[in-house]
């Protein structure tokens, strides 16, 4: 998904850059304040730690195989905004280093891999496991987050390309998004796996498990929901042409739900009232819905699976 | 034994690796800008930029067959987004101007890290005001990056002695106990170097 030079415009590029220059502002701001002198050092590590991990290649059927994206594992690890701060590292060092991703793109890949990722992540990880309690839980929710924010990336980064007129949205937004429901699948296994592994061995370096419960996170998630919000508005309301009523009204008021709802937007295909040229957009959104629900039942077989009910503490 | 990613090709004596980091950076952000803004009916502007590019090439003395195979390697995402395009009705056109502005500017980007240590790079970085915090991170990144990734790749090996069978859902469970493994030697490290970085005074 790392968007290269060229492929988006100066408006979105301007845009995307100064909501990521925001979001990253204010997780750094929450990291220096919450964060002990002490652990400062894992922030690099554990940015080095994804680059090494995103080398590690998993076999899909096929003889094709697909690698850990990370956003929502670091946010679930770490918190959302340390996992702000860590994911924009690696795209940082990933562009000027290795040359994946665009100068000008890397406003844009901020936002859709860092921040947006990080936070839809982070939020719907929090909302099931407020509802599912255990490790086993813990597992579902971090796989069904993991698959939620790769296809809300997924679909900013269609719109961005499609605010540039790169490509029509039309076009974009099936292509990403089905591509994507099942790359989203494989990211949400590896990150519960990932995530399991490291809960058997040391479940204290998780800090949402450490002494106190972990820290609260509501106002933190407020500010990056509304921000995280607002891109969603820019780069993928234009294009829906039904939403229902007044967007801004309803970012302002549920910043947090709204994010929340975003997965399973674009909602209902009858929104959709064109259905000759656009019937790739509401298809791709009914099975963008139909999906969420497969693969939150395929998240809980797994952490069914995964974790036997004796070892369920 | 180690993972080798030496990004410094050439040779460190010529011209364009000896001028200043900030220039160069800033001369290229400019370059790069532009490229992306300019309309592409503007075919002088693009022929300029290549030239200049293709001088600098020259005046680096970075091996060509490098410099082809990192141009040349795209990534799937650019290749999906080709082949979407290839199905519209002003494909064509476009496609063209699509891999003109993003082949200038990764000749640009790549002529600007191989020429450039990243420590000078950091250097500008913090000489602009971006926050330490950021900083530091990335500079803690780069350091152990390879570091990491030799780790990684130990591990690798040594689960490949160890392993007999391959069947799928078990290799899966392997490979995410690994990542998980690395994760926790990542941080354990992290720990050390906190307490290393304090007995040299840092504060």
């Amino acid at each position: 998904m790392h968007i290269p030079d060229g492929f988006i415009d100066g408006k979105t590029a301007a845009v995307s850059a100064a909501l990521s220059a925001a979001g990253v502002g204010l997780a750094l701001r929450q990291v220096r304040r919450e964060l002990p002198a002490r652990k400062a050092p894992l922030l690099g590590l554990s940015a080095a730690f994804l680059f090494a991990a995103q080398m590690v290649n998993f076999p899909v059927a096929g003889g094709t195989s697909g690698h850990l994206v990370g956003g929502t594992l670091v946010a679930a690890l770490l918190g959302p905004s340390a996992a702000v701060v860590v994911v924009t590292t690696v795209l940082i060092v990933q562009c000027f280093l290795f040359q994946d991703g665009g100068v000008t793109a890397l406003g844009a890949n901020i936002f859709n891999m860092a921040i947006l990722n990080s936070v839809v992540g982070y939020a719907v990880y929090r909302a099931v496991c407020h509802w599912l309690t255990g490790i086993r839980g813990r597992v579902t929710a971090i796989a069904f987050a993991a698959w939620c924010a790769t296809v809300v990336s997924a679909i900013s980064c269609a719109g961005q390309l499609a605010w540039s007129g790169t490509i029509p949205w039309a076009a974009a937004f099936p292509a990403m998004a089905a591509v994507h429901l099942f790359i989203g699948v494989g990211e949400g296994l590896i990150s519960g796996l990932v995530f399991l592994a490291v809960y058997r061995a040391r479940p204290d370096l998780i800090v949402e498990t450490q002494a106190g419960g972990g820290p609260k996170r509501f106002g933190e998630l407020v500010r990056q929901g509304l921000l995280a919000t607002l891109g969603v508005a820019v780069f993928v309301a234009p294009f829906a042409c039904s939403w229902p009523d007044g967007l801004d009204s309803v970012a302002g008021k549920f910043g947090i739900k709204h994010t929340l709802a975003a997965p399973l937007w674009p909602a209902p295909a009858p929104d959709y009232q064109v259905p000759g040229m656009h019937w790739a957009v509401g298809a791709t959104a009914v099975a963008g819905a139909i999906g969420s629900l497969v693969v939150f039942a395929l998240a809980l077989l797994m952490g069914r699976w995964l974790v036997p009910k004796s070892t369920e503490s | 034994m180690n993972v080798s990613w030496d990004h410094h090709h050439g040779r460190p004596g010529s011209p364009i690796h000896r001028l200043g980091a900030a220039p160069k950076l800033g001369f290229a952000l400019l370059l790069i800008v532009a490229t992306v803004l300019m309309p592409i009916e503007h075919r002088a502007w693009f022929a300029g930029v290549a030239g200049v590019l293709l001088l600098t090439v020259l005046l680096s003395r970075l091996p060509l067959l490098f410099l082809a195979r990192r141009l040349l390697m795209l990534s799937p995402f650019v290749l999906g987004v080709v082949l979407v395009n290839a199905w519209q009705p002003a494909g064509r056109a476009n496609w063209l101007a699509l891999a003109v502005k993003s082949g200038l500017c990764l000749l640009t980007v790549i002529l600007v890290s191989n020429t450039t240590p990243f420590s000078q790079i950091l250097r500008v970085l913090k000489s602009i005001r971006v926050p330490s915090l950021l900083i530091t991170t990335i500079a803690l990144m780069h350091r152990y990056l390879f570091v990491l990734l030799d780790e990684s790749e130990r591990m690798r090996r040594a689960r490949a002695s160890r392993t007999f069978t391959q069947r799928r859902p078990f290799h899966w469970h392997t490979l995410g106990t690994v990542v998980g493994q690395l994760f926790i030697r990542a941080s354990e490290r992290a720990e050390r170097i906190y307490d290393a970085m304090c007995a040299r005074g840092w504060k």
